[in-house]
């Protein structure tokens, strides 16, 4: 399971222990995930083992129906967990909670409230002795912060998809969580928008630093946002096939990402990895 | 930001569209493409109108003619040649002794109408003089710690019809109060659901009058002490538990169906119980639930008219029964003004909803 890129050394991790528990964040212990069918049991997951450190950013690819919208899901605590554990700073998971934010692939939004309101509904939950003024001027900056300060009052049904889904940017960042999912956020989106959101995304990252977990099926999206990209094997009985470390710097613009001269390489590692 | 709101815009969201194209017509702001649009819109329906009329007026005669040929006959067979002459004579006359008792023509349907408008003044002449008379002695009675005086005459038509609305709304209330938040528990939890499935399934076919009789036995037995005149409470229970159905299915299936993107979000920001139903379920089924309780107002507003009629309430049920009973002359065309008003009183509270409706609820391509 070494992969190795001509010229380059990455490192590899695939098993667990490799990072001081101090450093990791979200911890997958040999996770499986088990749907009944009538046809016995579906497994989807199995054996699956990840650690990710604290502010790290973690993309992960794979095959489409491989399982790793379930993965997210489980972490999230949308999902029952059939076998091994989940763990965030060492406290296993028990069901869905705001320490893990989650951004759906559609933006989720409730389309009777105002942008404002959307994200207030979390702040309110999240930080009920806040006094109002307080709670409204974090749900204010987040949201300028992904440029929606001209829209802090238009319903959500109002919005752009594009515009909606910054909001839900906003919304995740402004619960503070722990950790950040990110199921496909910005699929459904065309390909202009998705790199003004990629770059919206990444500039509160660079400030908030919260650990997160990005589910794509965009190569390019993978190596340009990630400090490493998990690659899924195709399921049943998914695992963790393969892991790229990129090490470009950050903070990264695209340019600089795309005239770096190891951008090939990572890309065809994970083409290749994607198309065997 | 400052918004304007035309007369054009009110009667739009009321869906009352026409309005504004009949008064673009006389402010002469109509253009050449609108021309066809106003045909459809204001033309098309006045002629349509005009045309039933006619065929009605039309239908009315010939029935008009059967039933007063039918007369003749019997009397010539009953009492002979000259009889026969007599009555025809007393029919071409008009005399209102000797008319035919058939299908009213729209002529006289309008006179009915006029009449029961007239009664009605006459009524409230004599009840504001009524009321004006013994003021006086009311204080008195008042301050003596008895029972005021109260107008107990005949109530006129117009007296009927908002005793009538009176009664839907007190329904439509009683089944709002009880199918919404029954729909939303329903909806909310698989196990309420199996457990009032049978329920909804066996008793929303059941007959209005069925539920009028039901009413009847439990209410009668409630109120065994009271002198109170029972019928108006009876009618507005059994109006409320007919047309709730709707309401109940609607709800539990908006709330059951909310989607499930926003149930997770819920789920991740761990809204309590509270939180979640009023800002996330509830705002969500919203749409479902206005087109169920859209249809417990119809329902309610059509089968109250049959409830009256049993529960000898006061009301546009018990006019037309009363009317049918009594077989005046000019009875039959008091039960078609009778019919005519609820129509358009009907047509009214479903505006009515729509237009609550498109105010309070997000999704305005649902509202139909």
């Amino acid at each position: 399971m070494n992969a190795t890129i001509e010229n380059k050394k990455t490192d590899i991790i695939t098993d667990n222990g490799l990072f001081p528990s101090s450093q990791v964040m979200l911890d997958l212990k040999n996770l499986k995930k088990v749907y009944p069918t009538p046809k016995g049991d579906y497994v989807v997951l199995e054996n699956l083992n990840l650690q990710i450190k604290k502010e790290e950013f973690v993309t992960i690819i794979g095959h489409s129906g491989c399982g790793k919208t379930t993965m997210l899901s489980m972490i999230a605590g949308l999902n029952e967990i059939s076998g091994g554990n989940i763990s965030v700073l060492g406290k296993h998971i028990k069901g869905p909670g705001p320490d893990r934010g989650v951004i759906f692939q559609s933006p989720s939004l409730m389309p009777w409230m105002t942008s404002l309101q959307n994200v207030l509904l979390g702040v309110n939950q999240v930080f009920p002795d806040a006094t109002k003024w307080q709670r409204n001027d974090i749900a204010k900056y987040y949201l300028q912060k992904v440029g929606l300060e001209d829209a802090f009052n238009k319903k959500a049904s109002e919005l752009s998809q594009g515009m909606q889904q910054r909001v839900g940017i906003a919304r995740a960042f402004a619960i503070k969580p722990k950790v950040l999912l990110l199921d496909e956020p910005f699929g459904m989106l065309d390909s202009l928008t998705r790199g003004e959101l990629q770059d919206i995304l990444i500039e509160i990252w660079n400030k908030e630093k919260i650990t997160a977990v990005m589910i794509t099926h965009d190569v390019d999206e993978a190596i340009f946002l990630a400090d490493r990209v998990v690659m899924m094997t195709s399921g049943p009985r998914a695992k963790i096939g393969d892991i790229l470390n990129i090490d470009f710097e950050r903070p990264r613009t695209r340019k600089s990402v795309l005239e770096h001269d190891d951008y090939y390489k990572y890309r065809k590692h994970l083409i290749d990895f994607l198309e065997h | 930001m400052k918004q304007s709101i035309t007369l054009g815009k009110v009667t739009k969201f009321m869906g009352l569209g026409f309005f504004s194209t009949l008064k673009d017509l006389f402010t002469g702001k109509l253009e050449k493409e609108d021309f066809k649009s106003f045909l459809r819109k204001a033309v098309v329906p006045l002629v349509s109108i005009l045309l039933f009329i006619g065929l009605w007026h039309m239908g009315a005669k010939t029935l008009y003619n059967i039933e007063a040929d039918f007369k003749i006959e019997k009397a010539f067979n009953d009492q002979g040649p000259e009889a026969a002459e007599a009555l025809r004579a007393c029919i071409a006359s008009g005399a209102s002794s000797c008319q035919p008792n058939t299908l009213p023509s729209p002529s006289q349907v309008w006179d009915s109408y006029k009449s029961l408008l007239r009664d009605h003044n006459i009524i409230s002449a004599d009840k504001a003089a009524f009321i004006e008379k013994t003021a006086a002695l009311n204080e008195k009675r008042i301050a003596e710690g008895k029972d005021a005086i109260t107008y107990t005459g005949r109530p006129s038509f117009v007296d009927q019809i908002f005793r009538s609305l009176k009664t839907v709304f007190a329904g439509f209330l009683l089944a709002l109060l009880i199918a919404v938040p029954l729909g939303v528990f329903i909806g909310l939890s698989p196990t309420l659901k199996s457990a009032f499935n049978w329920f909804i399934q066996i008793f929303k076919p059941v007959s209005p009058v069925v539920w009028y009789l039901l009413v009847f036995m439990i209410v009668k037995t409630l109120l065994i002490d009271s002198n109170e005149d029972s019928s108006f409470t009876i009618s507005f229970i059994s109006v409320g538990l007919c047309s709730m159905w709707a309401t109940l299915v609607n709800t539990a299936m908006g709330v059951s169906s909310v989607d499930k993107d926003f149930i997770n979000v819920a789920k991740v920001l761990k809204l309590g119980a509270f939180q979640k139903i009023f800002k996330v379920v509830l705002p969500s089924s919203l749409p479902l639930i206005f087109t169920g309780l859209k249809i417990t107002l119809s329902v309610a507003w059509m089968v109250l008219i049959a409830i009256e009629l049993l529960a000898q309430s006061p009301g546009l049920g018990l006019f037309v029964w009363e009317e049918f009973q009594n077989g005046a002359n000019d009875s039959n065309a008091k039960i078609i003004v009778a019919m005519f008003v609820i129509g358009i009183i009907g047509f009214l509270l479903d505006r009515l909803m729509l237009t609550i409706q498109n105010a309070v609820s997000f999704d305005k391509s649902d509202a139909i």
